[in-house]
């Protein structure tokens, strides 16, 4: 890991009692749900981190506590550092509060993650689905979610297949 | 709509009559821009110089579905946008037709999931059918031309509604 | 089949302001089926008149469930569908992918096929930001741009067709090197094309650079600051015509990009116009590093030797036993990542192209996560238009360069 990341990571340690793990030489930072908007806005005052790269969730059913890890991947420009910090919620009530006050470029990524697995975000200002059509029920990338595959129509059975594929009239 | 309505079927005069309607159907057929994703960029190439489709009269493509006769469905359709496609369909006036480019649009392609209505014909009755992921530029010429085909063999009688 | 949904004023209540509560103001729709928003992208714009007061992108209409068809593959069957993402460059996708399953299981890429990847990898970019031009410029009137920039275009989809076989949507690229060794007219085809080239991106600058109405059109429109544009993760041409120097090829160079050299064109002014000078100013940087990395191939393997992870040629399948055994095994039930998490980004022609893939020890992706560039790109869509017109409106759009297929995913 480099030396100025070891620093920030120690630094985030002492401040908010953070857990850390290294791969491959990057940064994972695990916080929890109610300390996260002021490791962000720590990470992005004082320690220089103004992009938020990425931001996507996991989903560990069945495993229940922690069900989900909200990720959020930063950048630092000025110093071309990046660190990520990992968020455990659970999945009974999965809420993380809005990051939008903090970095803007997460409104969007929190209706996707809405969207998407279910967890909400208290306070976020426009909490609308944003891929899925608005009468859409369930979260698709939850991992009891199915997959929704339809069998490819072979010769042995092209006919009872086809009297199921909801073709439209005219 | 008015002749086939009147006429039905007389013999030589609607032989000779289907054969000059279906020959000006199809030589100035304007299909509706409906370009969904990475089909619509091959469609665009065969728009562009080197495949040109205007030889084959659709010099233009017009955004507007009240003034086109073809739907190209370029790309996958997802939930969302099925009622849209749908939507634009019965707005086009009649006769209209419509050509599934691509794998997505013909039998939902690469993506059997979820999100992506397997095969357009789920929505809109389709003519003709045009693999490829994305399909060539002279696939999807070939494509044109044999709706043209199936054009030329349309008969009157088939259209006169009662 | 769900019906059409009818977005009233109630649902959008939090986000139009007040006068079009109250019908002062009117709420237009550019919806998903527009010629001149690229792609199926629906905007629902607040007008006073001719004057944008807000504009609320709905994006969705494009979403195909890539990520979660990808965890019922293997990592090799699942680059597939990579591809289609960003249907306009579609080797970077492929590369993004194959570079994060290469750091994932911890593989290196002979020298030969590094130098092939950067060599594809720009030429992409090339033909990538002639769509660009040709769409942007159709959109502003200026339709025979979009002849002669599909007429390049040509030039370098028969390029890729000479190396794989298909046009657009190449998988060529693949974890552990490329897929084969490119044939001997390839040389040739390219230094024809590094010919010809420069020449034409002379035309189409001398055709619209210094041109009157693109002025009008682009100059001093859709400004967007340096800190909003950090602020809503904005990467790519769009964060470096705002004054940041950040590229992924110089900052956390990959693939050998060190050994190149080349210029990251930076503008401050953040407007329409000082993006289209610094993507016609990439177009030529790419020129170069296309030209270096052809002057330097080397010879050699162009996949990896470690053949847990990558299948063996076909020629050597008949002569050797494990050969086969390997064969067999990785395309039937493919190789075992380990249980971890990384993040890796290239640079794309839009932005930052980072792929999140998480491992779970078996052969399948049990969580992969495009972070594609045209998402927040299009966020920062309402922040730059508020206060210009209708026609400026299609400006921005134009200029702030896109892809559905990214955003939707």
């Amino acid at each position: 890991m480099d030396n100025k990341l070891e620093k920030i990571v120690q630094a985030l340690q002492e401040k908010f009692k953070t857990q850390a793990e290294e791969f491959r030489g990057e940064a994972h930072v695990f916080a929890g749900a109610g300390q996260v908007v002021d490791v962000l806005t720590f990470l992005r005052d004082q320690q220089g981190f103004e992009l938020l790269s990425a931001m996507t969730a996991v989903d560990y059913w069945p495993q229940v506590s922690p069900r989900f890890h909200v990720i959020y991947q930063l950048t630092s420009v000025a110093n071309n550092l990046s660190l990520m910090v990992r968020v455990p919620v659970n999945g009974d009530q999965p809420e993380v509060p809005t990051m939008t006050g903090v970095y803007a470029a997460a409104n969007w990524r929190e209706r996707e993650i809405w969207d998407m697995f279910g967890v909400r975000f208290t306070g976020h200002p426009d909490p609308r689905r944003i891929l899925m059509p608005p009468d859409w029920e369930g979260h698709p990338l939850r991992k009891d979610y199915p997959l929704g595959y339809e069998e490819p129509q072979f010769t042995f059975n092209y006919e009872e297949i086809d009297l199921r594929k909801p073709y439209s009239k005219e | 709509m008015g002749i086939e309505q009147k006429l039905g079927n007389m013999g030589v005069v609607t032989t000779t009559l289907e054969t000059v309607v279906n020959w000006s159907r199809t030589r100035a057929m304007w299909p509706m821009l409906f370009g969904l994703a990475c089909c619509a960029i091959e469609m665009m190439a065969a728009q562009a110089p080197n495949y040109d489709m205007s030889r084959f009269g659709m010099e233009l493509m017009r955004a507007s579905p009240r003034q086109s006769d073809l739907m190209i469905v370029a790309g996958r359709v997802s939930r969302k946008m099925g009622p849209v496609l749908r939507r634009l369909y019965d707005q086009m006036p009649e006769p209209k037709w419509v050509l599934a480019m691509g794998d997505c649009a013909s039998c939902g392609g690469v993506f059997n999931n979820y999100a992506i209505f397997q095969g357009v014909d789920e929505v809109v009755p389709v003519d003709v059918y045009v693999a490829g992921c994305p399909p060539r530029p002279e696939a999807l010429i070939h494509g044109v031309v044999t709706l043209y085909e199936k054009v030329q063999a349309m008969k009157f009688k088939d259209l006169a509604k009662g | 089949m769900t019906q059409l949904e009818e977005v009233t004023l109630d649902e959008l209540k939090h986000l139009v302001s007040n006068r079009a509560i109250m019908g002062e103001t009117m709420m237009l729709n550019m919806g998903p089926q527009h010629p001149a928003t690229h792609g199926v992208l629906r905007l629902l714009v607040e007008l006073d008149g001719e004057i944008v007061i807000n504009c609320i992108p709905d994006i969705g209409f494009l979403h195909t469930g890539i990520e979660k068809n990808m965890e019922a593959k293997t990592y090799q069957k699942a680059e597939v569908m990579t591809d289609r993402l960003d249907y306009l460059s579609t080797v970077t996708n492929n590369l993004a992918y194959c570079l994060a399953v290469e750091k994932l299981v911890d593989l290196d890429v002979p020298p030969r096929a590094q130098v092939l990847r950067v060599l594809l990898t720009e030429l992409q970019r090339i033909a990538s930001h002639l769509v660009w031009i040709g769409t942007h410029a159709l959109d502003l009137a200026a339709m025979s741009m979009f002849m002669y920039t599909f007429r390049e275009r040509e030039v370098i989809l028969d390029i890729l067709e000479l190396v794989s076989g298909q046009r657009m949507m190449t998988t060529y690229i693949r974890p552990g090197g490329v897929w084969r060794d490119v044939p001997v007219e390839f040389e040739a085809a390219v230094r024809d094309f590094l010919k010809t080239f420069p020449k034409r991106l002379d035309e189409y600058e001398a055709l619209l650079t210094r041109n009157p109405f693109i002025l009008d059109r682009l100059y001093g429109i859709g400004k967007l600051t340096k800190e909003k544009a950090l602020n809503y993760g904005v990467t790519g041409p769009i964060l470096r015509a705002s004054g940041v120097d950040w590229d992924l090829r110089k900052k956390r160079p990959y693939m050998g990009y060190e050994e190149y050299d080349f210029d990251v064109p930076i503008r401050t002014e953040g407007d329409n116009y000082a993006r289209y000078l610094v993507r016609v100013q990439e177009m030529r940087e790419s020129l170069k590093i296309v030209e270096q990395a052809l002057n330097r191939l080397p010879m050699g393997p162009v996949r990896s030797d470690n053949r847990k992870f990558v299948p063996p040629p076909r020629s050597e399948i008949g002569l050797s036993m494990e050969a086969l055994i390997h064969h067999f095994k990785l395309w039937t039930e493919g190789f075992d990542a380990p249980k971890a998490a990384i993040y890796s980004a290239v640079e794309g022609p839009r932005g930052e192209l980072g792929v999140y893939l998480e491992g779970d020890g078996g052969p399948k992706p049990y969580r992969i996560h495009m972070r594609t560039p045209s998402f927040e790109n299009v966020g920062v869509i309402p922040e730059i238009c508020k206060g210009h017109l209708v026609a400026d409106l299609i400006a921005i759009v134009g200029s702030i360069d896109f892809v559905l297929g990214d955003i939707d995913r």
